[in-house]
């Protein structure tokens, strides 16, 4: 009863946590991108454009539901969910931190420790595919049908060099389990240098790394390989035909794909959450750190107030900053929060380059697309493979 | 527990089993056979074959279902349209199909030897880690020997899909 009760609130915690992330990195991806465009984004609702996302999702709920003609019902409306569940679910298998032991509670911060978590995330993640495919087939749209035919063999082709990518380092830490991997990544060379599994030997796994990090974003249909919903060829894709909520869960499973590739990248190959030097050097206070610079900023512009708002929001948003800061210099609190921390700051830099590519980069022509992933990353994945396997048995 | 989810996913994998044939659009009989192949991973997994589920689902219903699916919407495959039966073919059809199921039964319980009862939870040897030690160590010649044969049904493939060049 007493795993049923923790469950259940784990469960409504990291729910919680990731629908705000998602609704969250929308407005980060906006601001971003319009920072690297010289625009200043959105900022009409809220201060600095904070509660956009809030008002998108009122926006999204509220507005009509179109049904167009000749769709085919039965799978219109299952394509989105597909879309989603298999999105969502996969997060039920990473873990954010180490474990908590604050009184009688003792629990891991994770939904479920499977021992094929990483097989596990392979198959939702071929799946997924299935939500994409039958939305453009369902629309009766063509522009839909070559945006689901499109992405379909997309996911087929990149599945093939992630699934490589993802086996090296799997050989060098021996174990599929998500926990037991950031345990074997734990450590460090020389007393500074961690064992991360980009760092580690026999063979280091940058290579690894890279490809995966391709691969994904053509999995998750992310710019330069965002061929399936190419505005200028498609319209919109596989989702032209959808509206109002049906639309957002398609938004919704995009950017949650988005945080569990992240999440996988970070696990597998960035060592989750240990930190990037020992605490020896004084890595515990990283945090502390950030957020006092962070306050120290908000409080100089709050002074300073470029606009005439400015002179509430940010010494307001400082306070804060020095609360977070006071808090990870609590020993029992700092033990929780620390890798959660090192987790969050890793994953975080990951989705910043997510959108920071998709600020840079132009789209794929959908033959060099595919060439890419035939000639190049599967020679390159197999010969990593190889390697890895080689250096594996050798050492 | 154990029962009563494996009663819902096979009886789920039946319904989906079921659909497969009734179905006439290609689509909606490719679904259900991920349904089938879906449901039947759960079943893997409550057996104990951890990694048998995993690869059922990423390579049947994950890979393999999803060239089928592609292929179907790219030939854009319409619906079957229904030809005229026998007259005997519709009323003797399901007592047969009946019929059928009752001897293939009848054959399982008693002519064939008795095997081991399976139970939920008494396999433990499914994982990762099991596997890969029976593959690698007792069967790594039919191991090699299959990847070979996998090897030439892809220079097969290659073959048959390469352009003519003139």
């Amino acid at each position: 009863m007493n795993f049923l009760i923790l469950s259940l609130i784990k469960a409504a915690v990291v729910a919680f946590v990731l629908m705000t992330t998602l609704a969250y990195l929308q407005w980060i991806e906006r601001k971003v991108i319009a920072h690297i465009q010289l625009r200043v984004g959105p900022r009409r609702v809220g201060p600095h454009g904070l509660l956009q996302p809030l008002a998108d999702v009122i926006k999204l709920l509220t507005k009509e539901d179109l049904l167009p003609s000749h769709v085919n019902k039965v799978f219109y409306f299952l394509a989105p969910f597909i879309a989603v569940f298999f999105a969502l679910i996969a997060i039920s298998v990473i873990p954010f931190g180490t474990e908590i032991n604050v009184g009688p509670i003792h629990t891991a911060m994770q939904l479920t420790d499977l021992n094929i978590g990483v097989l596990f995330i392979l198959g939702l993640s071929g799946m997924g595919v299935y939500g994409v495919a039958l939305a453009g087939w369902a629309s009766n749209n063509k522009y839909a049908l070559l945006g689901g035919l499109r992405s379909s063999a997309q996911m087929i082709s990149y599945e093939l060099p992630m699934a490589m990518a993802i086996a090296a380092p799997l050989l060098m830490l021996n174990t599929l389990s998500f926990r037991h991997l950031v345990d074997a990544q734990g450590g460090y060379y020389f007393g500074f240098i961690p064992r991360w599994t980009i760092f580690q030997g026999p063979f280091p796994q940058i290579i690894s790394f890279l490809l995966f990090g391709i691969a994904v974003f053509a999995e998750t249909n992310r710019v330069p390989f965002d061929l399936p919903e190419a505005e200028n060829e498609l319209v919109a894709g596989f989702h032209t035909e959808y509206s109002s909520m049906k639309f957002a869960s398609f938004f919704m499973a995009e950017y949650a794909n988005m945080v569990t590739v992240s999440c996988v990248a970070t696990l597998l190959f960035l060592g989750g959450w240990q930190p990037l030097w020992p605490a020896a050097y004084g890595s515990n206070f990283v945090p502390t750190a950030v957020f006092l610079f962070g306050a120290v900023l908000c409080f100089y512009h709050g002074f300073n107030p470029a606009r005439s708002f400015d002179r509430i929001t940010l010494p307001v948003a400082g306070v804060v900053f020095l609360g977070v800061a006071g808090i990870f210099l609590v020993p029992i609190v700092a033990t929780i929060l620390l890798p959660l921390f090192w987790f969050a700051a890793k994953v975080g830099f990951i989705l910043f380059v997510y959108i920071w590519v998709r600020g840079t980069l132009p789209r794929f022509r959908y033959d060099q697309l595919m060439r890419f992933a035939w000639t190049f990353m599967f020679p390159v994945a197999i010969a990593n493979l190889f390697i890895t396997g080689l250096a594996v048995a050798l050492s | 527990m154990d029962a009563i989810l494996f009663l819902i996913f096979a009886a789920f994998a039946v319904a989906c089993a079921v659909n497969l044939v009734l179905q006439k659009h290609p689509i909606s009989s490719a679904l259900s056979l991920v349904g089938v192949m879906g449901s039947l991973a759960v079943l893997y997994l409550l057996l104990g074959g951890e990694f048998i589920a995993m690869a059922q689902l990423i390579v049947y219903a994950g890979a393999i279902m999803v060239l089928f699916i592609f292929v179907i919407m790219l030939l854009n495959a319409g619906s079957e349209t229904r030809a005229k039966r026998h007259l005997w073919a519709s009323y003797a059809g399901i007592p047969m199909i009946a019929a059928m199921i009752a001897i293939a039964a009848y054959i399982v319980q008693h002519a064939l030897p008795p095997t081991e009862e399976v139970r939920f939870g008494a396999f433990q040897h499914g994982n990762a880690y099991d596997i890969g030690e029976k593959l690698f160590k007792v069967y790594v010649l039919p191991f090699e020997v299959t990847s070979i044969l996998v090897l030439v049904a892809i220079l097969g493939a290659i073959v048959l899909a390469r352009k003519e060049v003139s």
